[in-house]
């Protein structure tokens, strides 16, 4: 399955209160806007590759793109969209490809984490690996992640292990590199971001 | 034996077990559910989500009473294959029992053997938030399954086989619309309502031709400029200010009107949208031919504490003062038991009081019913607010059921329980998290001497006066069935157990220990003159949160396990 860009075209509604004698197409739906061109979406969609910049994924300097000097230590983690450093384009067309970066202390750090991680900053997928919420409340404490929607926890020291909460699995880590002076994509997500829905 | 001639005999196994594997999920004749029979239906059948259009949660079922119920025992079970809340009834049409599940299945089996007919899974996009992954289970119409979706979409099954019908985007799930209710089925419309008040969305009801899924009629729960009620909303809060529908709605079909709880006003905090927010927690009256909202009663105005009046007010003739009330009956997640009259010409106030502690209220108009505040008690931005209720209320989305035989109405309520939100605002983003609150700072706590949570309370409806409590240790999160024999069911505890109790006393009578906590709504059958209880056990949602929350407050650590399982039970030979 993949993302549909701009999300499914909804019903086309009827005039407000107006009682419809239905009409052959009148549920033809109207075709949302595509929010880029047809010629960069699937660069858009694309999961995050090796040399991509960082840009901040929302609030008011959303698009901006992150320095070293924006994570520093200790400071709360960024939710971030990747970059095509040669194109530009902004990779936010999934939201499966939210990131979450944090400079945590190095010493810290698990030695899988450390590996994947430069100078103390790390990276994981920011979409909870439960049901797919992506709003996080940073425990500086214990440099965890809490999620809001059903409080699982994760441990961004340790590879973004569960500690507590009904998530079943990590939040999958990006690794991080520096280039030009910026933190950068060194390599595509260990594992698959998002959850898994279908059962049965 | 050679690989070819080992393939050549699998196959002439499988074209013999073929045609008996078909016949096992066959489901043979299917009685075409009308409209006379969802306006009364049999009562060896449970044809809606709460079994009629008043909303009783009551089967007339009389053969399992409190001098028999200690013989109740599972006679099948099917497991579901999914985790999270499995808060669905089990629908019963002449022996064929639909079910749905979180991550939007649909199942049919048959209601006497368990025997799987057949099976439909949505496939739902990958990049889907689920804030609720619950479903409230189908509407039944001719021969017809209808289910709405977490991502937005409505849909019509062929209830013989499963097979997709018609199905309909209703909206854009990426911008926060889903839906977690059951559809109501009335005068040849399929009606829901979206989900999505902590995403920012406008809220509303919509009606598809239950034929071919076409649109027929959409109305809002905000007010938009021009129409009444607007003026309740200032600036362009009314865009993005909430009032989801999470539940089906009760319908009179002598007054055509459709009966819809509605949810609060986004963001939490009141002085974040000021004024009294129309039609937000309040029940709305909606014309089932055209939507046109022909009545209103806001519970409270400007609410500020996440107190969704999320469940639909059950239709229940009363008396007050000698005169026979057509009424509406709602036990709020405000606290509140509010009883209100329906009428062709709108919805009247007629009496409300507390059923759990309820320290925000200082008084209720007489004559209009709008409560008035403790300014103390209302969250605010920049200030820490304890309130009790909390903001799970005294009840949630559980519903409550009313037994005619009796003439009780019983309450699956959760007292002491208290919050505190500091208000904090943040942007709007479509499909993000919009709850004005400083989140961390959340915390829930229960009032000082508490000694227990969980209640399920026993209302008179003719006097109107509380009857009987049965009090549980912790949360109470269990829908109500209440039967002609006398008897109220409910799960709803983190213990697993599902219980029954006597209806007319409150004494506890059975439990069994299912394999997860149950929220789910229970309903009651016959088959060849059997009767059946049925219920999913499937904890999560909103009864896992809290739980979270009272652990973190605890310093407990408590393991409901997760797993959805439909059970039956009968009474042992």
């Amino acid at each position: 399955m993949r993302d549909s860009p701009g999300g499914p075209a909804p019903v086309a509604w009827p005039g407000r209160r107006t009682v419809l004698t239905l009409a052959l197409g009148v549920g033809v739906g109207l075709p949302l806007a595509r929010l880029g061109g047809a010629q960069d979406s699937s660069a858009r969609g694309a999961r995050p590759q090796p040399n991509d910049r960082f840009v901040l994924a929302a609030g008011e300097r959303k698009g901006r793109l992150i320095t070293l000097a924006d994570l520093p230590s200790g400071g709360a983690p960024l939710t971030a969209y990747p970059k095509d450093a040669t194109s530009g384009v902004v990779r936010d067309d999934s939201r499966l490809n939210q990131i979450l970066l944090v400079r945590l202390d190095p010493r810290a750090l698990d030695r899988d984490t450390s590996a994947r991680a430069v100078d103390g900053i790390v990276a994981y997928s920011a979409v909870c690996t439960h049901t797919g919420c992506d709003a996080w409340d940073w425990q500086p404490a214990s440099s965890t992640v809490k999620c809001p929607c059903h409080f699982s926890e994760f441990d961004l020291k340790a590879s973004a292990r569960v500690l507590n909460g009904p998530a079943s699995r990590r939040l999958p880590a990006l690794p991080v590199k520096v280039a030009d002076g910026l933190p950068v994509v060194a390599g595509a997500f260990i594992g698959r971001p998002g959850f898994e829905s279908g059962g049965g | 034996m050679s690989l070819r001639t080992l393939a050549i005999v699998g196959a002439a196994v499988l074209a013999m077990l073929g045609p008996a594997m078909l016949a096992a999920q066959s489901v043979g004749s299917y009685n075409a559910v009308t409209e006379q029979r969802l306006l009364n239906p049999e009562p060896q059948n449970w044809l809606m989500y709460r079994g009629n259009y008043s909303g009783w949660g009551y089967s007339p079922l009389d053969r399992i009473t409190p001098g028999n119920v200690k013989k109740l025992a599972p006679v099948w079970s099917f497991s579901t294959g999914v985790t999270e809340g499995h808060q669905a009834p089990p629908i019963v049409n002449d022996g064929v029992m639909f079910i749905t599940t979180p991550q939007q299945q649909v199942i049919a089996l048959k209601a006497k053997s368990g025997d799987l007919i057949w099976r439909y899974k949505k496939e739902l996009p990958e990049d889907l938030l689920q804030l609720h992954p619950t479903n409230r289970g189908v509407a039944l119409w001719e021969d017809r399954v209808y289910v709405a979706t977490v991502d937005a979409h409505l849909i019509a099954l062929d209830a013989k086989t499963g097979a997709v019908v018609w199905d309909t985007t209703v909206d854009n799930y990426k911008n926060g619309y889903y839906f977690t209710l059951a559809p109501l089925v009335a005068k040849g419309k399929v009606m829901v309502g979206t989900s999505g008040g902590e995403l920012g969305i406008r809220g509303y009801v919509a009606a598809f031709d239950a034929r071919d899924g076409k649109p027929v009629w959409k109305t809002h729960t905000i007010p938009g400029p021009g129409e009444p009620g607007h003026e309740s909303w200032q600036g362009e809060a009314w865009k993005t200010g909430g009032v989801s529908v999470w539940l089906t709605a009760h319908y009179d079909p002598q007054l055509n009107l459709t009966f819809w709880g509605t949810g609060n006003a986004a963001p939490w905090p009141g002085d974040m949208h000021p004024g009294d927010n129309l039609y937000s927690s309040s029940v709305i009256a909606l014309d089932a031919d055209t939507g046109r909202i022909r009545g209103h009663h806001q519970y409270h105005w400007n609410d500020s504490w996440d107190w969704d009046e999320v469940s639909t007010p059950l239709l229940i003739d009363f008396k007050k003062d000698g005169r026979l009330v057509k009424g509406l009956v709602h036990p709020g997640r405000n606290g509140y038991l509010w009883r209100l009259e329906r009428r062709a010409d709108g919805i009247r106030f007629v009496d409300a009081k507390p059923f759990v502690t309820q320290e925000v209220f200082t008084k209720i108009d007489p004559v209009s019913g709008r409560p008035s505040y403790d300014p103390e008690r209302k969250p605010r931005s920049g200030a820490a607010v304890t309130f009790c209720p909390g903001l799970w209320g005294g009840k949630d989305w559980t519903p409550a059921g009313y037994n005619p035989k009796t003439n009780y109405l019983y309450i699956p309520a959760n007292e002491n329980l208290c919050s505190t939100l500091v208000g904090q605002a943040g942007p709007y983003e479509p499909g993000k998290l919009f709850l004005g609150i400083d989140r961390p700072k959340t915390t829930m706590s229960w009032r000082q001497g508490a000694s227990h949570i969980g209640e399920l309370q026993a209302w008179d409806m003719a006097t109107g006066q509380r009857v009987w409590t049965h009090k549980f240790p912790y949360q109470n999160w269990g829908p109500i069935l209440t039967t002609g024999g006398g008897l109220v069911f409910l799960g709803g505890t983190n213990d697993r157990n599902f219980r029954a109790f006597d209806a007319k006393t409150g004494t506890p009578l059975w439990e069994y220990k299912t394999n997860s906590g149950i929220t789910g709504v229970p309903s009651s059958f016959a088959v060849d003159g059997v009767q059946y209880v049925a219920v999913q056990s499937g904890w999560g949602v909103d009864a896992q949160r809290m739980q979270a929350r009272l652990d973190t407050f605890l310093g407990t650590k408590t393991d409901v396990p997760q797993g959805g399982v439909v059970w039956v039970f009968a009474l042992r030979d």
